[in-house]
């Protein structure tokens, strides 16, 4: 054999002759795929025929998949979840600055910094511990209820407001366990070249920080997508408010179900898209 | 000892022939619990409705009205029980917890295609309830000066889409809840008016908005499709044609108007809006 033949030949072997080890991967493969096909068409049919043999389903049919509610209530709720679209993208940025910001004040090292510590652990502890949609009702009416002329009391304000506060304290969270998660003698590496705290913080330690948490944070977003429909309890007509009002209109909730598709083809991409993120991350790491 | 027995036989005999006297056979069987009539109502039940959220009491419009519409079915009142339903427990799919379910329901076609309804048994003026700072501010009974306020309301009536085919307004209405969070975005001043059946509004406005006042109200002759409050009960159920003739029964008689009278105040005060 000469070289060139040395160096293709186990390519050239898997082309032509299969191993007997490859023989028997393959089966194997083949009859695990040809399980998970049976038991996943089986579940399936199970699932279609079996539940509208139960006596209700007619009436749950009715209630829940009515075609006709559906076409006529589908593109207003499209309509509606516009806003929905319009409170995410501006709160969403409002959220990381705020998060990064807070997550910063309880990195502070400095003792003459102490305070700035000790409020953005009590704003984290205060925030993440509350329900959203106390904080958007204390907020949201509240703050309006003091006496301040419009627009300054629109709901849209306060109630974004709301949820900028209770997110970031989350995003803060995570976005600590990302710093702390930067080995020390990163820092001191970046000490002994003679950087600052601050430019140590600025070019050595967040960059690795904040990458390492996207996947984490992409989570917080796609649950921030569906806590907007909060929003509606002090009066913005989004998407769950309209299915609201479609069900009440129509005795039927067919509306919320339309609704309910409308997020998942929005948050469906999403959470694939972080799950995408995360595998790359393993694999990076490994 | 005869004697007493004779009287007991007597009394038995005299209470049976009062209760057939009371047209209690057309019931009979077709109520859930038998021999009971099991009505909802809602989850508080608001005046001037039911007072004190105590329909037991029987004192209040509705609680009224469902004890005649009771009595004519020829259940006593100690044959009537409550239960308590939101509006989503009350056209969920499935059993029902109730004979008939009497919270305000308006009666629309749509509707009446998922639940049934009995005969009317209250027709509605809608009405604009506002604070004296907004009719300060200039607001009118017109329908040119109720286009440009900023309107609210309950997500979950039928006076929305009336607000919507009717007043237009130029902005967006935000919308509740209920009652409460309409009554909370009033006085923050995020809206300037609401729109409420009549007997509501008037209470809001005189007992839970401060500074509350009526705008003017939308009478129900005006309207092609007035605002009819019906008792709401499951799809198909046998009870409609007794609780219908019953109504019937109630609304010749002139008891109907008399109840009316006695639990919803005069509205004659409240300017009409053309």
């Amino acid at each position: 054999m000469d070289k060139s033949s040395v160096q293709n030949g186990p390519v050239e072997h898997a082309a032509s002759a299969p191993t007997r080890r490859e023989l028997y991967e393959a089966g194997v493969r083949r009859r695990s795929n040809r399980i998970a096909l049976i038991s996943t068409v089986s579940v399936v049919l199970a699932l279609i025929v079996l539940v509208p043999l139960a006596p209700g389903w007619d009436a749950v049919q009715r209630a829940f998949f009515n075609g006709k509610v559906f076409v006529a209530t589908f593109p207003g709720l499209l309509e509606a979840f516009l806003l929905n679209v319009m409170i995410f993208a501006w709160s969403a940025p409002l959220i990381a600055i705020v998060g990064l910001a807070i997550a910063l004040c309880r990195d502070t090292r400095a003792p003459a910094l102490f305070p700035l510590r000790l409020f953005g652990i009590a704003y984290t502890d205060v925030f993440r511990g509350l329900p959203v949609v106390l904080v958007i009702y204390i907020i949201g009416f509240g703050i309006p209820g003091l006496g301040l002329p419009r627009p300054w009391n629109s709901p849209y304000i306060w109630g974004t407001l709301a949820l900028v506060l209770v997110y970031s304290a989350y995003v803060a969270e995570v976005i600590r366990s990302g710093i702390d998660s930067i080995h020390k003698s990163q820092r001191s590496a970046a000490a002994s070249l003679g950087l600052s705290d601050r430019d140590t913080m600025r070019y050595v330690v967040l960059p690795q920080a904040i990458r390492n948490v996207v996947p984490a944070n992409m989570n917080l977003f796609i649950a921030l997508q569906k806590d907007v429909a909060l929003l509606s309890f002090i009066g913005p007509v989004e998407v769950f408010r309209q299915a609201g009002v479609y069900k009440s209109l129509y005795a039927n909730f067919t509306p919320y179900v339309g609704a309910a598709l409308i997020f998942l083809i929005l948050t469906i991409p999403a959470t694939r898209y972080a799950d995408y993120l995360m595998n790359k991350q393993n694999k990076a790491r490994t | 000892m005869k004697l007493i027995a004779g009287t007991a036989l007597a009394l038995m005999l005299s209470t049976t022939s009062v209760l057939a006297a009371g047209d209690g056979t057309c019931a009979k069987g077709k109520t859930l619990n038998d021999g009971t009539l099991t009505i909802a109502t809602g989850n508080p039940a608001y005046y001037p409705w039911v007072m004190n959220d105590a329909p037991e009491s029987g004192e209040g419009f509705e609680a009224a009205v469902a004890y005649a519409i009771a009595e004519k079915m020829g259940f006593s009142q100690d044959n009537v029980s409550w239960v308590r339903t939101s509006f989503d427990e009350a056209i969920q799919p499935g059993a029902k917890n109730f004979d008939f379910n009497m919270q305000q329901y308006s009666i629309t076609p749509e509707r009446e295609e998922m639940v049934d309804f009995s005969l009317p048994y209250y027709t509605s003026a809608m009405a604009v309830l506002t604070t004296q700072n907004v009719v300060d501010g200039g607001a009118q009974a017109t329908l040119d000066s109720l286009k440009g306020l900023k309107w609210g309301g309950v997500a979950t009536t039928t006076a929305i889409p009336m607000l919507k085919d009717i007043i237009q307004p130029t902005d967006e209405p935000l919308l509740y809840n209920d009652n409460a969070d309409v009554n909370a975005a009033i006085m923050a001043g995020q809206i300037d008016a609401a729109i409420y059946d009549l007997p509501t509004a008037l209470y809001l406005s005189a007992v839970v908005v401060e500074g509350g006042t009526l705008l003017g109200q939308f009478p129900p002759e005006q309207s092609d499709s007035p605002d009819q409050f019906g008792l709401l009960m499951e799809q198909g159920n046998p009870l409609k044609e007794c609780v219908d003739a019953a109504i019937t029964e109630l609304t010749e008689s002139g008891e109907l108007a008399a109840i009316e009278a006695q639990w919803l105040s005069e509205a004659t005060g409240v300017p009409v809006i053309e």
